[in-house]
C-alpha cells in the first residue's frame, strides 16, 4: 500500500524529489504501527488480517486523494538519455535505479551489521522477552524498524514510477509480490530479501520475453516449491 | 432460549423472504447462501482445526469455473450434476494441495494457501484459450431437479425456485457441518487446535486430521461457489484473487468463528453491509477496512459472541 501511496504523488521532476516524497512518506510509518502493536501478542493470523484491513483503507484513500486515474510522469524517464551497452540501449534512469537499490541493500547490511542499532534490532528478533529484560526499549525498537520498512517502501515505490504508471491497485498487487520475495529469501534475512528480490525480478523479465503466459504462474510455483523444500527460505540461518 | 427462538425467525424469514422483500433483495440473498456455505467450510479449518487459509477462494473459484465449464462447452445443465462434480474436482484438487499445505500451520499455512490461490488466478488470468482470461466463462441457467422452467424470467427463476434450491443446499450443508464438528472427527480436530502435540501423542495423526479438514472445506467452498455462479450467469478470475480470499476471512470473522452458525452471520451481514454502504459512498472499502480492524482489534469472536450471553461472560 506504501508503494502505491508513494505512487500517487504529482509528478515529481527530479530523482531527488522522488526519494525525498518517498521518504516524508514515510511519516506514516507510526502512527500504523501504533494500530498493529495492539495485537502484537495475538496469533500471527489476526496480524494478517489487520494488514489486510490496513489495506483496504489505503486504497480508498488513495482514491480520495488522487483518483482512479493512472498517474504518468511522461518522459521524465528519459530526461537522464540513453547509454549504448555492447548491442542494446539502455536508459540511464534503469542504471540510477539498480544503482539506487544496490546502495540501499549495501546501506542496510551495513546497518543491521555494523551499527548499535542494527545489533539491537538483530538480539530483539531473536529473542524479544530477553532483549526487553537487559533493557532494550522494545516499543520504540518497533516503531523505528516498522518505521524504516515503509521508508523503504515508499523510496521503492517512487523508485519505479517513472519507468511505469502509478495505478490505484498497484498496492495490492505489490504486496503478493513482495510476499512472494520474502519468502523465497526466508524471513528475516536481508541476503534472502536481495536474491528473492532478483529471482522474482528475472524471472518475471525472462518470462515476458519466452513465454508470457506463464508470467505470474511461474513466481508462485517458485514460491510453493520453496515453502515445500525449505520452508524458511533460502537463506534462512536456522531451520524453524 | 432467545437464540433458538432468534433461529427460528431467521428460518421463517428465509422461507418467507421472496414473498416480503423486493425481489432486489431476495437476490442478494442468493450470494449470501452460497458464501454461507463456503464458509461453513472455511470455518471447519479457521474456528475448528485452527488453520487460516489465504487461499479459499480458489475452490469457490474452482466450483465456479466446473459450472461455467459444465454448462457452455459440455452442455450439462442438470444442477445436480454440478454440484457434484464441482464437490469431486474440489476434493481431487484439494487433496494434494493440502497434502502440501497442512504440513505447516499459522503464517506458513496463510501464505502457502494464498500462493496456491494466487497461483489458480494466474494461471485462469493468463490462459485465454482455456478459461477466456479476465472475460471469464459464462455460467447458463441450470435445470434444478430436472425443471428448466423455461417460462420464468432470470428474476423469478433466481427468486423462485433457485432461491429454494440454494436455501435447501446450504440447509444440508448447515445439517453436514453441524453433524461433522460433533462427530469423533470434529472433536479430535478441535483436540488438535488446543494443542497440537499432545493430540499427536494421543495416537491422533495431526496431519491427516488436518487434510481431512482441508479438503472438506474445499468441498465446501466448490458448491458454495457453483451456487454464487448462478445468480451472477459468470466466472471470472476474480473470484481466486487473494483479496477475495480476505473477505471470505472477513466475513467468518464478522460473523465469529467459534460458532457453528457464525459464517452464516457474516456472509448475510457482510452482503447487505456491502450494499446500503456501497450505495451510500463509493469509498466502501474504507468502511470496510476500519471495520475489519475494530474486529480484529475489539471483538475478534465477531458477532456471534455478542448476541451470546454466555461466550459474552466466560469462555
Amino acid at each position: 500500500m506504501n508503494w502505491a501511496l508513494a505512487a500517487g504523488m504529482p509528478p515529481p521532476l527530479f530523482l531527488a524529489v522522488l526519494v525525498g516524497t518517498g521518504a516524508l512518506l514515510a511519516a506514516i510509518g507510526p502512527p500504523i504501527e501504533r494500530v498493529l502493536r495492539t495485537i502484537y501478542d495475538r496469533d500471527e493470523s489476526f496480524q494478517l488480517l489487520l494488514t489486510f484491513a490496513l489495506v483496504l483503507v489505503f486504497e480508498d484513500v488513495i482514491r480520495f486523494i488522487w483518483g482512479t486515474a493512472p498517474h504518468q510522469l511522461g518522459n521524465v524517464y528519459l530526461v537522464y538519455g540513453q547509454l549504448r551497452i555492447g548491442g542494446t540501449t539502455v536508459p540511464v534512469y534503469n542504471l540510477v535505479v539498480i544503482g539506487a537499490g544496490g546502495l540501499i541493500a549495501v546501506g542496510m547490511g551495513w546497518l543491521l551489521a555494523r551499527t548499535r542499532f542494527g545489533r539491537i534490532v538483530r538480539a530483539a528478533a531473536e529473542n524479544r522477552e530477553m532483549s526487553a529484560a537487559l533493557g532494550v526499549d522494545m516499543s520504540r525498537v518497533y516503531t523505528r524498524v516498522f518505521t524504516l520498512g515503509v521508508a523503504l517502501g515508499t523510496i521503492g515505490g517512487a523508485l519505479v514510477i517513472p519507468a511505469t504508471a502509478a495505478i490505484n491497485e498497484m498496492g495490492i498487487e505489490l504486496i503478493v509480490e513482495a510476499f512472494a520475495v520474502v519468502v523465497i529469501g526466508g524471513l528475516g534475512s536481508m541476503r534472502g530479501a536481495f536474491v528473492g528480490a532478483l529471482i522474482v525480478g528475472v524471472l518475471k523479465g525472462v518470462a515476458i520475453a519466452t513465454w508470457p503466459e506463464l508470467e505470474m504462474l511461474a513466481i508462485y510455483v517458485i514460491v510453493i516449491a520453496v515453502l515445500v523444500i525449505r520452508p524458511a527460505g533460502l537463506f534462512a540461518k536456522t531451520t524453524a | 432460549m432467545i437464540a433458538r427462538l432468534v433461529l427460528v425467525l431467521a428460518c421463517v424469514a428465509a422461507l418467507v423472504a421472496p414473498f416480503a422483500v423486493r425481489p432486489y433483495h431476495a437476490t442478494l440473498m442468493l450470494p449470501a447462501f452460497g458464501y454461507g456455505v463456503a464458509l461453513l467450510g472455511l470455518n471447519l479449518l479457521f474456528g475448528g482445526a485452527g488453520l487460516l487459509s489465504f487461499g479459499h477462494a480458489l475452490f469457490l473459484a474452482l466450483g465456479a469455473y466446473t459450472a461455467a465449464v459444465l454448462t457452455t462447452h459440455a452442455g450439462v445443465l442438470r444442477f445436480e450434476t454440478i454440484l457434484m462434480v464441482a464437490a469431486a474436482v474440489a476434493a481431487a484438487i484439494a487433496l494434494p494441495v493440502g497434502l502440501l499445505c497442512v504440513r505447516y500451520v499459522k503464517i506458513y499455512f496463510g501464505v502457502l494457501t494464498l500462493a496456491f490461490g494466487m497461483l489458480f488466478y494466474s494461471f485462469l488470468f493468463k490462459f485465454y484459450t482455456l478459461t477466456g482470461g479476465d472475460e471469464g466463462i459464462r455460467v447458463l441457467r441450470p435445470t434444478l431437479l430436472g425443471r428448466a422452467f423455461p417460462d420464468l424470467g432470470k428474476v423469478e427463476y433466481l427468486t423462485g425456485p433457485f432461491y429454494y434450491y440454494a436455501l435447501g443446499v446450504l440447509a444440508l450443508a448447515t445439517l453436514a457441518m453441524w453433524r461433522i464438528v460433533r462427530s469423533p472427527f470434529g472433536l479430535c480436530l478441535a483436540a488438535i487446535r488446543e494443542n497440537p502435540d499432545k493430540a499427536e501423542y494421543l495416537g491422533v495423526s495431526v496431519r491427516r486430521y488436518r487434510l481431512g479438514a482441508f479438503v472438506i472445506a474445499a468441498v465446501f467452498g466448490a458448491v458454495g461457489g457453483v451456487l454464487l455462479a448462478v445468480p451472477t450467469g459468470l466466472a471470472d478470475p476474480l473470484l481466486a484473487y487473494w483479496t477475495h480470499s480476505g473477505n471470505l476471512v472477513f466475513m467468518l470473522l464478522l460473523g465469529g468463528f467459534d460458532r457453528l452458525l457464525g459464517p452464516l452471520l457474516g456472509a448475510f451481514v457482510f452482503i447487505f453491509l456491502q450494499d446500503s454502504v456501497m450505495s451510500i459512498t463509493q469509498y466502501w472499502r474504507l468502511v470496510f477496512g476500519t471495520l475489519l480492524a475494530a474486529i480484529v482489534i475489539f471483538f475478534p469472536r465477531g458477532l456471534m459472541a455478542l448476541l451470546d450471553p454466555r461466550a459474552r461472560s466466560g469462555a
